[in-house]
């Protein structure tokens, strides 16, 4: 997994509120059996129009916004479906950090896994953000892991909170199920426990 | 004496692996579903790391979102993409021994149907699947969530998951609710007083004697959608409805072992004074059939209301308000049963069960379906289906003006051919309404599968009392 340390970056505002998984990557795109490809159908719907073509007023198809690695948005990002293909899509495009009051859970969870990290800040310092994000140009967010903050283009200072092992995955760029192999001895022995207490999840179907 | 615990706490302690000094633990998976979408990635995975599944014996692969449900899938899947995950799918399955249900196979269905149906969902076990319904497993009483693809691999080399314990929030709807009022009312009402994302961060416990009254069916459709409600999970603790339904299913524990477990079972409930951090009550009685006018699961009014103003709501979700009803095409104060509908999906996993469809044949039996309106079924699976046949549900259907299709998740994601065309409004047993949802400018209107029996009939969003 791609490591996250310090990022400085355009940051594109996008105010909506319940930004669904449907909304990031619509279905049409997730009959891929791959990863990579999916940054072009990033925000489908909103991106282009009936015959495909790119809408000028979407923030990601303006200027210096095409270019954005930080996206700034409203409260629930990322309800919705469990698909991966919606942090997949983030990532292709070059976002690699997304700023919000809160997120829907199976998608926070997801963007650890890719390298992505979901940043939770109070709505107010949201919306200075989104203000500073809007500006464009010059106005670059900077995103620091470890000192756990987020710094405005004009070096306003926002802390924010994270679970420390997900922040030290992300630092090192650590691969979960290599991880959880370390502790195969405790799988083992929970197996065998188990066995014992729930011995139908192991051979229901015998008499 | 031990703390009192709740049955999330229990459900939970019984699957901790290892806990890690910051409270990170790794929970045991019992079960793991597996479909064509959210699996082609993960199973590449291992074996780009050359890894192995380490109990293929607990995963179940099916193959739901893609197939198309008219007869054409006899014949192979014509579109190249779905067909190629499809394919990868069984491909995957056999290379790695998992279980696998075949497009054609009559056990073939919505993989959070066929769970159930087979009896791999049990009483107090964990299951995940890549897909948020999973939910739907809860109303065994099992802990049961949905992952992402990563995960999905994590489980698949590991049986097991990084998980952080979520709190405990209790949901409950007193009394009993009223005619024509049924579980689907029920989960939309809870969503529309919690908001979607007010489960966040937690798991909820769905009780009080409205719960109990329902059927397995009905609680399903309960659990079904907690992720609407922003949860990661919904429980209903088991008892004689939930033995009843599982007994004898080809998964199902039998003869002793059935016994032993069944007297396990019943300890799974939560203790007296166990404390949840969030409880929400209901009252049963105060509660109408529903429906909703936005683009969010928690846009929800009785059908005897009126379309929202933006101005009835503060702060960004005005602004959500505005530019749902912008994209549904609705005018603020119009009364919610003079909207015309073109459409009717009744399916999905929220709704595709037998007792949904016995629902809407009450209704239809003997009336046709509106002249214009095209009416679908997507029975939920190839049991369900062969089941409402048998019962004769098929043939008033079909006669009302039913198109009768064959199993799968169809238009409630429109992946496969099963879409709506831009502006097309459609009264749907599903569960989600977003934008494009249904197909591209699509409008869904969520309600339960009587009241989207009763709008095919009417051509309108309809109170459903007042054919009954
Ligand atoms: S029926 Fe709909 S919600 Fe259920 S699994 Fe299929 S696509 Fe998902």
């Amino acid at each position: 997994m791609d490591k996250f340390t310090t990022l400085t970056g355009i940051a594109a505002p996008l105010p909506l509120v319940n930004v669904d998984t449907d909304m990031i990557i619509p279905k049409q795109f997730l009959k891929t059996i791959k990863r990579s490809g999916l940054g072009k159908a990033l925000f489908y719907e909103m991106r282009y129009d009936e015959n495909g073509n790119p809408n000028p007023d979407f923030i990601l198809n303006r200027e210096p916004w095409t270019r954005a690695e930080i996206l700034v948005a409203g409260e629930n990002f990322g309800c919705g479906s469990s698909r991966e293909h919606a942090p997949w899509a983030l990532k292709d495009f070059g976002i690699r950090c997304v700023i919000a009051p809160s997120f829907a859970d199976i998608f926070y969870n997801n963007c650890f896994k890719n390298g992505i990290l979901p940043v939770v800040l109070p709505e107010e310092a949201v919306g200075k953000l989104m203000e500073d994000a809007g500006k464009g140009g010059n106005a670059r967010i900077t995103v620091d892991l470890p000192q756990q903050t987020v710094s405005s283009s004009e070096g306003e200072v926002f802390r924010f909170e994270i679970d420390p092992f997900r922040k030290h995955c992300l630092l090192e760029g650590l691969d979960d199920i290599g991880l959880t192999l370390q502790k195969i001895r405790h799988i083992d022995s929970y197996e065998e426990r188990q066995k014992g207490a729930m011995p139908w999840l192991w051979n229901g179907s015998a008499a | 004496m031990s703390e009192p615990r709740t049955l999330y706490d229990k459900i939970w302690d019984a699957h901790v692996v290892h806990e890690a000094d910051d409270g990170t633990c790794l929970i045991y998976i019992d079960r793991h579903l597996v479909h064509e979408v959210t699996s082609p990635q993960a199973f590449e995975g291992l074996r780009m790391a050359g890894r192995t599944v380490r109990h293929p014996e607990k995963t179940v692969a099916v193959p739901d979102h893609n197939v198309p449900t008219d007869e054409s899938r006899l014949h192979g899947i014509e579109n190249e993409e779905s067909r190629i995950q499809v394919e990868t799918l069984k491909k995957n399955a056999e290379e790695f021994g998992i279980e696998y249900y075949d497009v054609n196979d009559p056990r073939q269905g919505i993989v959070h149907i066929i769970g159930p149906e087979q009896g791999w969902t049990l009483p107090g076990s964990t299951i995940v699947c890549g897909d948020s319904h999973t939910a739907t497993h809860g109303a065994f009483g099992a802990l049961a969530h949905g992952i992402g693809t990563s995960e999905v691999e994590h489980v698949l080399a590991t049986q097991t998951l990084i998980q952080k314990k979520s709190k405990n929030m209790l949901v409950e709807v007193t009394g009993s609710v009223g005619p024509g009022v049924t579980a689907k009312d029920i989960t939309l009402a809870i969503i529309g007083e919690i908001g979607t994302a007010g489960g966040t961060g937690h798991v909820i416990e769905y009780a009080g004697e409205a719960i109990r009254a329902l059927s397995m069916e009905g609680r399903m459709t309960v659990c079904n959608m907690a992720i609407e409600g922003g949860a990661r999970a919904g429980l209903i603790a088991p008892d004689e409805t939930t033995f009843e339904y599982l007994k004898g299913r080809p998964h199902a524990p039998r003869g002793g072992m059935w016994e032993l477990a069944v007297a396990e079972w019943k300890k799974l409930r939560s203790d007296e004074g166990a404390r949840f951090d969030k409880v929400v009550r209901i009252e049963g009685e105060k509660i109408a059939p529903v429906v909703t006018w936005g683009t969010s699961p928690e846009d929800v009014v009785p059908i005897t209301g009126t379309v929202p103003h933006p101005e009835d709501f503060e702060g960004p979700k005005r602004e959500a308000v505005r530019r749902a009803l912008d994209y549904m095409g609705l005018t603020p104060g119009t009364p919610m049963t003079e909207i015309e509908i073109d459409t009717v999906f009744i399916g999905s996993c929220t709704n595709g069960r037998i007792e949904d469809l016995r629902a809407v044949a009450e209704i239809v039996k003997g009336r046709k379906v509106k002249e214009g309106v095209r009416a679908m079924v997507v029975p939920g699976s190839g049991l369900v289906r062969m089941q409402a046949e048998e019962e004769g549900i098929a043939d008033i259907l079909r006669e009302a003006g039913f198109e009768w299709r064959l199993p799968g998740c169809s238009m409630c994601l429109a992946m496969n051919p099963d879409q709506l065309a831009p502006g097309e409004r459609c009264a749907s047993t599903s569960n989600r309404n977003f934008e494009g949802r249904q197909g591209r400018g699509g409008r869904t209107h969520l309600l339960s599968p009587a009241m989207a029996a009763a709008a095919a009939i009417t051509g309108r969003l309809t109170d459903v009392r007042e054919l009954m």
